[in-house]
């Protein structure tokens, strides 16, 4: 029955994309699970090599596509939700439309507990918790206590792999058994000089007393201790030293491993994509493949759709930079203060139920690092007056901030006023809506191919 | 002239990005030229009920509450009640507000809380009151119009007499039934509208610097006028986002 209904749902695919109708990328999967509850298990058990799951607050999509590309330098393509569709019926549509003997997939946090019940992972990755849409997700904390019950009920059956750096992730270790291996920073010339403001792990998890901080690199990862119960970060087996921050460029570390050290060069800027890195190797350690070899496949990593692009429109080099929550705006922000020259913006704040209809935290990320460091800004999306009003309480002078917010006048807008080099920052959805726009009206779809 | 602001448990009641009220507070303040003086006072502080004109106090999480809510008993209360009796301007927001009543409610705990408004938070089997909201408030004989975002599990409920910071026009308030948003006492004011509230709102901004810098002893202020074009723009977004759900 379910081969049936797996055509039925397919031919749909099929059908919105042969009428150009796009936006046809879950729908399937949407169908699939409306004939047949159960559609992810019943497919999933088809990956004869089963499946590891990736879930994070920030950098699941980048993490993932990492991993797939040290993969296929192994000769593995596993079916991966890739357009970053990670609840139920993302993983459905991307089972129901690819073929591959081991499944990838990245995990809305909320959903792990149910996509890791239906798939039964071998591996799991958790890479990060940051305070995010609190409207949907709830507490942080809260996700923690899930995460753990997960992580308890199958430490016999996966292994997992966890982000030192992160105490709300760390902690998971308690649970998820022996074969648990960890990854972080051990470069502390790269810290930040104190704990960002919006930290979201001041507790110990195990005993509620005050953290102590030596480092803090993103957020509130960093290499902490509990003064009172005495919980310290684990040792990580993977770790990044000797950190070179190149801007909007790139990045070096070197990563090291029990079984040797090796050279890592990645074409993404930032902290933040350095954690994604690691994670994505200490994962592909955790599946057989030497460190070695995953450090020499990122090299030619290319950024993922809407993490950080570069895309020629008309005589301008747009590059796309997703802002969704305090500490990914952070590092985001952080990065582009890097840029030798004063920079042109285009913000999109949406309040669609995907980015949190509570916009709330944009209080939270820092825009004031970029005050004596922008020449103008378009703010455009759903809620743009109130990121103007942001903006220019951050610091920014008011004379450069312009409000438009409908989104096709808004890029125009963006555009005429700067040709060059303009930095656009949207949150989720108008993201989606702005690489629709890139594609019906300036023929920017073929960079997202692939 | 100057506003000497106490931002009570910063490190703890933050969870809503409430440090953009203190942001916009202290902006319209320098551009106005008014002195600014944030005072933090955490876990264990104690501080001076005479020396601030205006007290904030913002939203956490669960257990982070738990520990604040310990605290203010047993530290701030009598600070806080000369404060109030002493005219100072408290703005409590989402848990802070919980925290002004005499107990609120985390699962089956009930924990007391400051006893400074007529009202208490209970929970109730419903879901979370999740959305963006508005209220018409009475400011100085004028109605006005608060918009605002609230996400809230507990149910507050005043005490007969008591009266709210304003009613519904669109959300859930106070419980979701009474149709009541907030506390409002002299110049206390509670509610569950969280986080960055003033920048949604700039006359209600403005109007807790006029309360403040009277309390602080420079009498009846007029606010020299700013450029407020984003700041009613952003207003107009809250509140179309509160009437379209």
């Amino acid at each position: 029955m379910i081969r049936l209904k797996a055509a039925f749902a397919r031919l749909i695919g099929r059908l919105i994309r042969f009428t150009g109708r796009g936006g046809g990328t879950t729908l399937p999967g949407r169908v699939l699970l409306k004939l047949d509850r159960d559609a992810v298990d019943k497919l999933g058990a088809g990956l004869s090599e089963g499946s590891t799951l990736i879930s994070a607050t920030n950098g699941k999509t980048t993490t993932a596509s990492m991993l797939a590309v040290i993969l296929a330098a192994e000769g593995r393509h596993p079916v991966h939700n890739r357009t970053g569709s990670n609840m139920n019926w993302g993983v459905a549509t991307a089972l129901l439309e690819q073929d591959g003997d081991e499944g990838l997939f990245e995990v809305d946090e909320a959903w792990l507990a149910e996509t890791a019940s239906r798939l039964d992972p071998h591996t799991i990755l958790l890479a990060n918790l940051f305070r995010d849409q609190l409207d949907r997700y709830g507490e942080t904390e809260a996700l923690a206590d899930a995460w753990l019950g997960l992580a308890r009920e199958r430490a016999a059956s996966t292994t997992f792999v966890l982000n030192a750096d992160d105490p709300l992730v760390a902690d998971i270790g308690r649970a998820s058994g022996p074969d648990t291996s960890y990854f972080g920073i051990e470069d502390g010339s790269v810290a930040s000089a104190e704990l960002q403001h919006a930290s979201d792990a001041k507790n110990c998890r195990v005993c509620g007393a005050e953290l102590t901080y030596e480092l803090a690199f993103v957020g509130h990862l960093g290499h902490y201790r509990c003064p009172s119960c005495g919980m310290v970060r684990p040792a990580p087996e993977v770790s990044a030293h000797e950190v070179r921050l190149t801007g909007m460029t790139g990045l070096g570390a070197r990563i090291r491993s029990p079984e040797g050290s090796a050279e890592l060069e990645l074409p993404l800027p930032g902290l933040y994509n350095l954690y994604n890195a690691l994670g994505a190797i200490a994962t592909a350690r955790a599946l057989g493949i030497p460190v070695g070899a995953a450090v020499a496949s990122l090299a030619s990593m290319k950024a993922v759709f809407g993490r950080v692009e570069r895309i020629p429109v008309g005589s301008t080099e747009l590059s796309i930079l997703l802002i969704k929550n305090p500490a990914g705006a952070n590092e985001v922000l952080r990065t582009l203060a890097l840029e030798p020259e004063p920079v042109d913006l285009w913000v999109g704040l949406n309040d669609r139920i995907a980015d949190g209809r509570d916009v709330s935290w944009i209080w939270d990320a820092d825009f004031e690092e970029l005050a004596d460091r922008v020449r103008s800004v378009v703010c455009a999306g759903t809620r743009a007056p109130e990121m103007a009003v942001r903006l220019k309480y951050a610091g920014w002078p008011t004379e450069r901030i312009e409000v438009v917010g409908e989104l096709d006048r808004s890029l125009e807008r963006a555009l005429e006023a700067r040709p060059g080099r303009l930095f656009a920052l949207p949150t989720y959805t108008a993201l989606l809506e702005l690489r629709q726009l890139l594609a019906d009206r300036y023929d920017a779809d073929r960079y997202w191919q692939g | 002239m100057r506003l000497r602001l106490l931002s009570l448990y910063p490190d703890q009641m933050n969870i809503y990005a409430d440090r953009g009220n203190l942001t916009f507070l202290r902006k319209r303040c320098e551009w106005r030229g008014i002195g600014f003086e944030l005072t933090r006072c955490g876990i264990g502080d104690r501080f001076d009920p005479e020396a601030h004109d205006l007290i904030y106090i913002g939203g956490g999480q669960d257990r982070d509450q738990k520990a604040v809510a310990e605290d203010l008993v047993r530290n701030k209360r009598d600070q806080m009640f000369l404060a109030h009796e002493g005219g100072a301007v408290i703005l409590a927001v989402c848990g802070g507000y919980q925290l002004l009543g005499r107990s609120y409610q985390l699962e089956d705990e009930q924990i007391e809380g400051l006893g400074l408004a007529g009202l208490e938070t209970v929970r109730d089997p419903g879901p979370r009151l999740i959305g963006p909201v508005s209220i018409t408030v009475e400011i100085d004989d004028t109605e006005r119009v608060v918009a605002g975002f609230e996400n809230h599990g507990g149910r507050t409920w005043l005490d007969p007499g008591c009266r709210p910071l304003g009613t519904v026009r669109s959300g859930y308030g106070n419980n979701g039934k009474d149709g009541l948003e907030g506390v409002r006492d002299g110049n206390l004011i509670g509610t569950y509208l969280h986080g960055p509230l003033l920048p949604k709102n700039a006359w209600l901004a403005d109007h807790l610097i006029g309360l403040a810098l009277e309390h602080g002893g420079s009498g009846r202020v007029e606010l020299e006028p700013l450029d407020d074009r984003l700041e009613s723009a952003a207003h107009r977004s809250a509140l179309s986002a509160a009437d379209a759900r």
